[in-house]
């Protein structure tokens, strides 16, 4: 046996005699070396950093957030008004993007069209959240009968196809900001809450909820405070989920007449309008929207991967 | 087993009993009569529409007796094309759909494992990142962008494929891949991340001390495994399908069950609209219900904890 | 006595975000036919690894063998190709689980399960595949094997799949058996029959059993020899009889007064401090942080091996002649 992988190349007969005294109890504290410990958060931040995909979409969606608000106040044009003079001009100088069959600049639209969807989406996210995160948690944290309860209604509402009750909705309360934010809202939390009571399930039992439960912390209490910061996680993650998803559903209702036509449209709607007109070579009319549509998405999907992995306690080391 | 099959058919009933009185209320509810819109002058439809609806007789008789001829499969007479009922647009239009349906989730499903399992075997290589940015682009592009593209590209500029309506082969291939793209990818991912997860679970280790063959290892050990979500979003994805189709259907002209669906939309045509959501919420019901048996039967855990626990 | 398996200067790192961890870091040692070979230490000291090396089972990408050599018979494991290593796994070495619980496929019935080793390596026919698997079952200890073999593994409790594990690592009658902490998941009643039901494996078939484990217990039951590791080192060999009457290293007089025992007096005394970050592993002894002996010299140079007797020897400063001198000169003050 040879020990010839020390570069001092000492062994056991040629170890100077005066390293034989009995070692400084000091020393052993400062050979400790600790491993920089990082938060959850800050962990997942460092991990999110380093994947180039998801960084790109986050960028991606904050520069459209900002375009969505001060796009229109850059662009000398009206979103709405016609000019028929102008009608299907191809992208410009003057037009960046181009104008309509109505003459209408496409540039000043776009951003006109991503307050509507963006709004749709976001709104429909949070309200899915507040109710998913109210009922899961209340499900989750109480179990037994009202859990049982709970969960039926929440498997009732699983089985009705959801674009289907919205199609339902919206003919019957006519297609507006507000009717589509609801009916996109009355099923569409149903997702949230399973996956909040899963967490809660989940947490619920750990040491630390057992133990704050023992001093006697109000139920309230302990689910804002100990259980709702570790299951943020998975919601952030299916947040990322749920704005893309009523993006599309508005696009899709657009599509099959139910959009929100005035006064601005939204990329839906914008989308719906071109069809026509791309067979006649107009492509741009489509192009911009469809784009938007659907690059939005997929900014959203590979920052919901992104966030999904960098979340993902399982995966820490 | 047959607990559990018993407890899926109460949800299944109570889900269908909820649908079919929610489009009651709502169609109740609707400002005015829905079956008196002013462009409605016809006075033989407005007599059939009297007569299937019972509307001189009090609101909770009118429920029961709308209840009674959903369950006999009757959903009445349409408002906008005299003559016509709905049964009549349903049996012309949904074996084209129900075809479009079946050959999209086909492609959608082969085409979406395949994609999925290469991917997890070559975690973080070349095929791995190409595999998921089709699967990504593929959930991100909303299939009616897709499907103008194609008609734009594939049968205008190029003409490779027929424009629209459905008559061969040739008219399927733009609308199926269309429409099936989105479920493809959605599978594509899914079937990824499980057979990943699968692929580091003992079992996998065990087969592997036992000597076997990767090919072995994988179609025995890991695929049915990580083919279990798969099923249980099934469901969802047929749901999307069908949804979609309402889209494809009026993009491609495909005279089938989604394309009355959104003229009877744009129409106002409420029975039309009632009956047709009615039917197809009760189609994806029995097939989210069919679905949740042949989970039960392919994993054998289910049985014995549906047995034993409650 | 004839050696089935010797191991020598083995090296294996594991590429992580981090950085690289050298989970084994040379070790050396050898199983004699027929024996019973105990590889004792913490979690993360590189047993595992080890095994899983001897298995030609470390995954890679990240993990890798980068250097030392593997003898099975005189065969170098480490090189040999996967095809080839593939004919020796299951049927020349076979390994057993930590988990009973994750081991076996859910969906797949134990007669599947069993049989589908033999399957692969031997042309046997369906009917000659359920005999042997009959046999297995009825070796291991399974009533009612025909019935059983129809059945999933949720159907049978913790300590009847770890007997359908063994059966399944032993159809093949391999001549090493690899068991991974093996008793660690059951209950105490449990664990004592499976380590009954090794030695009669043993007996009956003569195979040679390596048997990885933290637990002192589990050692003192079944095995001939016991190598004590450390930090990815091997730290001391021995007889049984030898680490538990005269251990020499300080980890192993440390781990065995930490393990509860009848005949002892006094209290229990745990080993303070971790184990080092394997990251960036100390160049002298691993230990020397936490040992109560230590020296200067123990930082600075990893300590050569002293032979005690044929069987054992250990890596320690404290054999050299000029430690023992301090120590006389410590116990005299």
């Amino acid at each position: 046996m040879k020990s010839n992988q020390h570069p001092q190349h000492f062994t056991k007969d040629n170890a100077p005699d005066e390293w034989f005294t009995w070692r400084n109890k000091n020393i052993k504290e400062q050979e400790l070396v600790a491993r920089p410990s990082l938060s959850y958060w800050k962990d997942a931040w460092r991990r999110l950093k380093k994947n180039f995909l998801a960084m790109s979409g986050l960028v991606f969606l904050i520069l459209l957030v900002l375009m969505a608000i001060f796009g229109p106040i850059f662009s000398p044009y009206d979103a709405n008004t016609q000019v028929l003079s102008e009608q299907y001009q191809p992208p410009s100088a003057e037009h960046w993007f181009g104008t309509d069959g109505a003459g209408r600049d496409v540039f000043t639209r776009t951003w006109h069209g991503a307050r509507i969807s963006l709004f749709v989406g976001f709104m429909a996210a949070l309200i899915d959240v507040t109710i998913g995160i109210i009922w899961g948690g209340i499900s989750g944290y109480k179990g037994g009968r009202t859990d049982n309860v709970m969960m039926r209604i929440i498997e009732i509402l699983y089985g009705i196809p959801y674009l289907l009750v919205v199609i339902l909705l919206l003919v019957v309360m006519g297609p507006s900001l507000m009717t589509i934010i609801i009916a996109l809202t009355v099923t569409g939390w149903v997702g949230m809450a399973r996956i909040v009571r899963g967490q809660v399930m989940q947490i619920k039992n750990y040491e630390y909820v057992l133990a704050s439960k023992s001093f006697g912390t109000k139920t309230p209490r302990i689910i804002r405070k100990g259980l709702l910061p570790n299951t943020m996680g998975p919601i952030i993650v299916q947040m990322t989920l749920t704005v893309p998803s009523a993006i599309f559903a508005e696009a899709f209702l657009s599509f099959i007449g139910l959009g929100i036509s005035s006064p601005n449209a939204s990329w839906g709607v914008m989308a719906n309008d071109s069809l026509g007109a791309i067979l006649s070579g107009n492509w741009w009319t489509l192009f911009f929207p469809a784009f938007f549509i659907s690059f939005t998405m997929f900014a959203f999907n590979v920052l919901g991967d992104g966030l999904q992995d960098a979340l993902d306690p399982k995966l820490r080391k | 087993m047959l607990k559990y099959i018993l407890k899926k058919l109460l949800v299944m009933v109570l889900t269908l009993w909820i649908i079919i009185t929610l489009t009651f209320v709502l169609m109740v509810s609707v400002p005015g009569s829905p079956f008196n819109s002013e462009g409605n002058s016809n006075e033989i439809v407005q007599q059939n529409l009297e007569k299937h609806y019972n509307l001189d007789k009090p609101l909770h008789v009118q429920y029961l007796l709308y209840l009674k001829s959903v369950a006999t499969l009757d959903f009445g007479p349409s408002i906008k094309q005299p003559n016509q009922t709905v049964n009549d647009l349903l049996g012309r239009g949904f074996p084209i759909s129900a075809e479009l349906g079946f050959i999209t989730i086909i492609v959608a499903v082969i085409s979406g494992i395949i994609l999925g399992i290469l991917a997890a075997l070559r975690h973080n290589g070349i095929i791995d990142y190409m595999a998921m940015g089709i699967a990504v682009l593929g959930i991100s592009i909303p299939n009616f962008i897709l499907a103008t593209l194609l008609i734009q590209n594939l049968a205008v500029n190029w003409e490779i494929f027929p424009v629209a309506t459905w008559k061969s082969p040739m008219h399927m291939v733009l609308p199926v891949f269309a429409l099936a793209t989105g479920p493809m990818a959605i599978i594509a991912r899914l079937t990824r991340s499980t057979m990943l997860e699968v692929l580091t679970q003992d079992y996998i280790k065990m087969a592997r001390a036992k000597g076997l063959t990767p090919w072995k290892i994988i179609v025995k050990h890991a695929l049915r495994n990580a083919l279990m979500p798969v099923i249980t979003i099934m469901g969802t994805l047929l749901a999307g399908i069908m949804t979609g189709s309402f889209v494809i259907e009026q993009i491609f002209a495909i005279p089938g069950m989604g394309k009355y669906f959104v003229e009877s939309i744009n129409h106002r045509d409420f029975p039309v609209i009632m009956g047709t959501t009615v039917f197809y919420s009760a189609f994806l019901i029995v097939m989210l219900f069919l679905v949740d048996i042949a989970y039960g039967i392919l994993d054998p855990r289910i049985k014995v904890t549906k047995k034993e626990g409650e | 006595m004839e050696k089935i398996l010797e191991v020598n200067d083995l090296h294996v790192t594991f590429t992580t975000y981090g950085g690289t961890v050298q989970a084994v870091r040379g070790v050396d040692f050898h199983l004699n036919k027929g024996e019973t070979l105990a590889i004792v230490g913490e979690s993360g000291c590189g047993k595992s690894v080890t095994s899983n090396a001897i298995m030609g089972l470390i995954p890679n990408p990240p993990g890798k063998i980068i250097g030392g050599r593997i003898l099975f018979k005189g065969k170098d494991l480490t090189r040999l190709h996967e095809k080839k290593m593939r004919s020796i796994r299951g049927v020349d070495i076979s390994m057993i689980f930590q988990d009973p619980m994750t081991a076996l496929n859910p969906t797949l019935t134990i007669g599947t399960q069993l049989m589908e080793g033999l399957k692969q390596h031997r042309k046997v026919s369906d009917k000659e595949a359920k005999k042997r698997a009959l046999e297995m079952m009825d070796l291991v200890g399974i009533p009612n094997p025909e019935e059983r073999l129809k059945q999933y593994p949720h159907q049978f409790s913790g300590g009847m799949r770890q007997r359908i594990v063994i059966a399944i690592a032993l159809i093949c009658e391999p001549e090493l058996l690899i068991a991974d902490e093996p008793t660690t998941a059951l209950d105490v009643t449990i664990q004592a029959q499976i380590l009954e039901l090794f030695e009669k494996i043993q007996n009956v078939t003569g195979v040679s059993i390596i048997l990885i484990t933290h637990d002192l217990g589990v050692v003192a039951k079944i095995a001939d020899r016991i190598a004590v590791m450390y930090a990815g080192k091997i730290i001391e060999t021995g007889t049984k009889r030898e680490i538990f009457y005269t251990p020499q290293h300080p980890y192993t007089k440390g781990l065995l007064n930490s393990v509860p025992r009848l005949d002892a007096k006094g209290k229990l005394k745990p080993i303070d401090g971790t184990p080092p970050d394997l990251f960036s592993p100390p160049k002298g002894c691993p230990f020397t942080a936490r040992c109560p002996m230590a020296m200067e010299v123990c930082n600075k140079i990893y300590p050569a091996s002293s032979d005690l007797s044929d069987s054992h020897s250990v890596n320690c400063w404290l054999q050299d002649e000029r430690a023992k001198q301090l120590l006389a000169t410590m116990v005299t003050n």
